[in-house]
This record gives structure tokens, C-alpha cells and sequence, in this order.
């Protein structure tokens, strides 16, 4: 290796690396993607809101103005969206992102190389599509000023409102990872389409669950939807003379669909990650 | 780094079988890898070498056996593990929401070197890579060859002990193998431990103090590449290349020059477009034994239109080891 002996070799600037936890390394990684998504803020903003934004414009604006809603509709409506935007964000943050990264651009690979459990990479591409999602269900409350005038508030309920918030916007995230890990990069175009639509309908964020009782069977398709407890919950603490599913049923039954959704991902996850 | 015999990756009976796979993929394979060496791991595609890196770093769990990293159990410690080793993966896994610059010192935070020595090792790194000038620049918009620096750079951020590179230098232009090349040797004269797998021989040969031969999930041999070939000393061979003529097959042609006293033994390498390329090992200087192999040739009905007389290299060890060409 005549070539070798004439470089030059320098050594690298080397010196103590600190105690260095897991938890740490979590903490970098997710600076990394808040960094990201900070840069990117004004893109992520119009990806998020505009499909709520739209819904509660014609819905709650035109319709009740041409007379074909309620005068009070758009008041039913707009927890509903807050809750189809925590959730719909939380689960396009993590679903799209997971299946390119394991199979086109593989850029998972230098996390899953990272010095913290397999598991805590998931967890936090959990945690930061929940930023996201949290971040997108807040901007509702100003453009649902401006768009309707006023929105439906109660003091007494804005930890409710946020805590809920929170739950539907990590529940989004959580299906996001079942779905980024479970279904064949091939055919995500084809899943989008099968699962957005009717999570998208069936989560009782443009009606109350309970006036369903009179189309049976599509109460019960709304039931088995966990956005429907999310909307439902959002709906009670801050419109609660509309009709809704009582309150602490919502937080018991969002937090079980977190839980659940979470095992469920995570085993996706690990398969993925570990051959 | 302790004594100059410590070893920095340890595997013994290592096995690894994918679910409904019919056969191992690593079928109990034991080495060790001194501490400072380059290791090199031959064999052909699928011969089991990506898997075994796979296990090393910690991306594949294996089915039995134990493998250490820096005298660290992978399965036991993979987090301690990985903040040992560096992998350098075949396909292209940076980061493309970051420049090549941020690639490296997000790398490094995620593995805790502390702000300031990550600033400098990346402009240190950099400039050896010869990408201080298009720092800022984004993976998407850099070549092969350019992609392969950074990520070796970025898996040097954390100064790790032992490097593991999977096919360093497939889809590189020769220019861009050699500087990989020399990089890894400087890399080995600061003491870092490489372990590379390659299917390309004067890559083995060149790079490794010592090559481990692999094929179908089993380790076949391991020495130092001159000793693996000395081994096969005595032998020099004559490659013959040989048209049908009026034999109907290659087999009463290679039947007739095993007959021969001088002849070892004879394989059959390739056979492109109609002719036989048949590799003849044999005893002695080969120089005299032309005239006997080509009338030999004759006599069995074939027609020699082509003959090379070679030393033994690593290709012929592992052909005498495999029965088959690498590629």
C-alpha cells in the first residue's frame, strides 16, 4: 500500500465523551426532529390545517349560511375537528415518515444504530408526531375564531380540552405506527385510501355519537373508530348541553385505544427493525 | 487498548435462520478479530457475510451461538454495543432532511460526544473526506463515491473501536475505491479495528491482514491472504481455454488431462460461448507440460486455442475451496 504512506495522518480531535444514558440519547434524537420540523414549520402548518380548515368552512360557515344546517351546527362540529386534526395529524406524522424510512431511504438505520433501546426510536417518532398533531389541533381554536366569529369555550374545561388534546393527538401517532409498520411499503397508497376515509367519517367529529341511535349499525361502526371517544370527549367539555358519551368514559376508553395501539405498533416496529 | 493480542470481536457457533427459511443463513461459524487488524470477509452473494455483520451490529438477532463486540454481548448489551462499533451499510442511509455537515454532528450527539469535540471532529473528518467544501450541500445532490466518504465519516463522529463496512467499495469507480481504500488503511494505522466483507479478491487481498472465506452460512478458511495461498503452494496452474472441436463434451477433455503424471487436478472455471475454460493445477514448472496438455487436449478431441500460466491467488483458493467461481 505504497499510496497510504505518503497521506498525511492526522489524528482526530479525540477527547472524553461524558456519561452518555439512553434517555439522552432519546432527548438528541428528538431535537433532530424538532430541528426538522422547525425549519420546515410554514409547509407543516398548510399540510395540517388545510383539510380541517376547509371542513369547517363549508360545513360550519356555508352550509349553516345557505340555511341547509342548524344555526348551532357549527358549534357540534368544531370539537369534532379538533379531534380529526390531532388525530389525522398525529397518524400521517408517523405512518408515511416510518414506511419510507425502512424502505427507501433507510434513514432509520442511524437511529436504530444509536446507543438507546429499539424500542425508545419508536416511542419517540411516536412522541414527535404527537407534537405535531398537538400543534396542528391548537391552531384550530384561532381559526375557528375567525372563521365562525366565535367558538365554543368554558373555562372550567380547558384542562379537560388539553389533556384530550394530547390523548387524540398521541392516539393518531400510535395508529400511524401500527400502520407504517405493518403494511408493505407497496401498497401504502392503497391503505391510505382504505383507512383515511373512513376514520375520517366514522369518528363522530361532524355528528354527536349518541344522535346516531336511531342507524344502529353505524353507531356501533363509530364506536369501534377510537377518534369517536376523542371527538366525544372534546365535544362534551366544551359544548356539554349537546348530547355526548359521558366524559371519563372518553379519557378510559382514548387511553385503552393508546395503550392498545402502542403494544401493537411497537411489535410492528421491532419486527421491522430487528431481523 | 490493551495488549496487542486482544481481540476485538469475538464469535463463536454463531447460527442465524430466517423464519421458514429451509436452511441457515449462518450455520455456526466461530472467529475471532484482533484488535487493530482488517478483517476481511470473502464469499459470494447470499454466502452469509451481511447477515453476520447484521448480528455484529446488532440489527439481527441471531438464532444461537455468541458474538462480542470490544468484549461487549451483542444480544446481552446491544445498546452498549453500538456505542462501540460504526457501520458503514451498503445502501445509502443518510440522512436527507440534513446537509453533510449536520448528518455528522447529529450522529454524534445521538452517541454523546459533547458539542465542541463534535464541531471539530466534523471539520477534522470533512476535510479528510475531501467534502469540506460542499458541507452544507444535501445527500440527494452528491455522487457514489461521495456518498460512500460521508458515511464512513459520519460512522468515525463517535470514534468508534471497531468499524464494520458491508461491500465498501460496490458501485465505485476506481478512483473512488482507491482513496476508500487508503482511508481504511490510514484508519488501521490509528488503531481502529476494520472489518470489511467484500466478493471482490484484490479488494481481500489488498486491504486484509487476514481474510475469512465464507460460503453458504460456513466459515471454509481463515488466514492471512498469503498464507491462505501458500497453502496452496506447488500449485501453479495453467488456465486452457479449449473449443469443442470434435469432443462432445468438456468432460472427456478434462477426463484425459487428469490422466496426465504432472496434472493435480482440473476445474472447470466458466464456459463462455461454446468454449471450455478449464483451470489445470499441477506439480512443478509449468513451462515443460505445454506440449503434453495441448496434445493431451488433442488426443480427447478438443482444440486449445488459448493458454495463461498462473501463480495460485486468493480466486484459486477459494474455487479449490468452494468448487466454484466467486462470480
Amino acid at each position: 500500500m505504497t499510496a497510504v504512506d505518503d497521506l498525511e495522518v492526522r489524528a482526530l480531535p479525540s477527547g472524553r465523551v461524558r456519561p452518555w444514558g439512553p434517555w439522552q440519547t432519546a432527548l438528541a434524537i428528538l431535537r433532530r426532529d424538532l430541528f426538522v420540523t422547525g425549519r420546515e414549520f410554514p409547509i407543516f402548518l398548510a399540510q395540517v390545517i388545510l383539510q380541517p380548515l376547509f371542513l369547517l368552512f363549508v360545513f360550519g360557515k356555508v352550509l349553516t349560511q345557505l340555511g341547509y344546517a342548524r344555526p348551532g351546527y357549527a358549534e357540534v362540529l368544531f370539537p369534532g375537528l379538533v379531534a380529526l386534526a390531532a388525530v389525522l395529524t398525529g397518524l400521517q406524522s408517523t405512518a408515511l415518515p416510518l414506511v419510507i424510512e425502512f424502505s427507501y431511504s433507510n434513514e432509520i438505520e442511524d437511529r436504530l444504530l444509536a446507543p438507546l433501546p429499539i424500542g425508545a426510536v419508536a416511542l419517540e417518532k411516536v412522541v414527535i408526531a404527537a407534537m405535531r398533531a398537538t400543534i396542528a389541533a391548537a391552531v384550530m381554536f384561532p381559526i375557528g375564531v375567525w372563521l365562525l366569529g366565535s367558538i365554543p369555550w368554558t373555562a372550567g374545561a380547558a384542562l379537560g380540552v388539553v389533556v384530550m388534546t394530547l390523548i387524540g393527538a398521541f392516539m393518531g401517532a400510535a395508529m400511524g405506527l401500527v400502520l407504517g409498520t405493518f403494511v408493505a411499503p407497496n401498497r401504502i397508497n392503497v391503505t391510505f385510501a382504505l383507512v383515511l376515509t373512513p376514520l375520517l367519517f366514522t369518528g363522530s367529529s361532524q355528528y354527536p355519537w349518541p344522535s346516531l341511535s336511531h342507524i344502529r349499525w353505524f353507531q356501533v361502526v363509530c364506536a369501534l373508530n377510537p377518534m369517536t371517544y376523542v371527538s366525544e370527549g372534546l365535544r362534551g367539555m366544551l359544548v356539554p348541553d349537546v348530547p355526548h358519551i359521558q366524559t371519563w368514559i372518553c379519557f378510559v376508553a382514548a387511553v385503552g385505544a393508546c395503550l392498545v395501539l402502542t403494544a401493537i405498533g411497537m411489535v410492528g416496529f421491532l419486527r421491522r427493525a430487528m431481523g | 487498548m490493551g495488549s496487542e493480542n486482544a481481540v476485538a470481536v469475538e464469535v463463536s457457533d454463531l447460527v442465524k435462520r430466517y423464519p421458514k427459511a429451509p436452511v441457515d443463513s449462518v450455520g455456526g461459524i466461530s472467529f475471532g478479530v484482533r484488535r487493530g487488524e482488517v478483517f476481511g470477509f470473502l464469499g459470494p452473494n447470499g454466502a452469509g457475510k451481511t447477515t453476520t455483520i447484521g448480528i455484529l451490529t446488532t440489527r439481527i438477532r441471531p438464532t444461537g451461538g455468541h458474538a462480542r463486540v470490544a468484549g461487549i454481548d451483542v444480544v446481552a448489551d446491544p445498546v452498549g454495543a453500538r456505542r462501540v462499533l460504526g457501520v458503514v451499510p451498503q445502501q445509502n442511509n443518510l440522512d436527507r432532511s440534513l446537509s453533510v455537515r449536520q448528518n455528522l454532528l447529529f450522529h454524534a450527539s445521538y452517541h454523546g460526544v459533547p458539542r465542541g469535540l463534535r464541531k471539530a471532529r466534523a471539520d477534522a473528518l470533512l476535510s479528510q473526506f475531501g467534502l469540506a467544501d460542499r458541507s452544507d450541500g444535501r445527500p440527494d445532490d452528491f455522487s457514489g463515491g461521495q456518498i460512500q466518504r460521508m458515511m464512513i465519516a459520519r460512522a468515525l463522529m463517535h470514534a468508534p473501536t471497531v468499524l464494520f463496512l458491508d461491500e465498501p467499495s460496490t458501485g465505485l469507480d476506481p478512483a473512488a475505491r482507491l482513496f476508500m481504500w487508503e482511508r481504511i488503511a490510514q484508519l488501521k494505522s490509528e488503531g481502529t479495528t476494520v472489518v470489511i466483507t467484500t466478493h471482490d479478491m484484490e479488494e481481500a487481498t489488498t486491504l486484509s491482514d487476514r481474510v475469512a472465506i465464507i460460503d453458504h452460512g460456513k466459515l471454509l478458511a481463515l488466514d492471512a491472504p498469503a498464507a491462505l495461498v501458500r497453502d496452496m503452494a506447488g500449485e501453479r496452474t495453467l488456465d486452457c481455454t479449449v473449443e469443442p472441436g470434435r469432443a462432445v463434451d468438456g468432460s472427456a477433455v478434462q477426463g484425459a488431462l487428469i490422466r496426465l503424471a504432472a496434472v493435480d487436478r482440473v476445474e472447470q472455471v466458466d464456459d463462455p460461448g461454446g468454449a471450455w475454460r478449464l483451470r489445470v493445477y499441477v506439480q512443478g514448472d509449468t513451462a515443460p507440460l505445454l506440449a503434453v496438455v495441448a496434445q493431451a487436449i488433442d488426443d480427447a478431441g478438443g482444440r486449445l486455442t488459448d493458454v495463461r500460466l498462473g501463480e495460485p491467488t486468493l480466486e484459486d483458493v477459494f474455487i479449490h475451496l468452494t468448487g466454484r467461481a466467486l462470480r
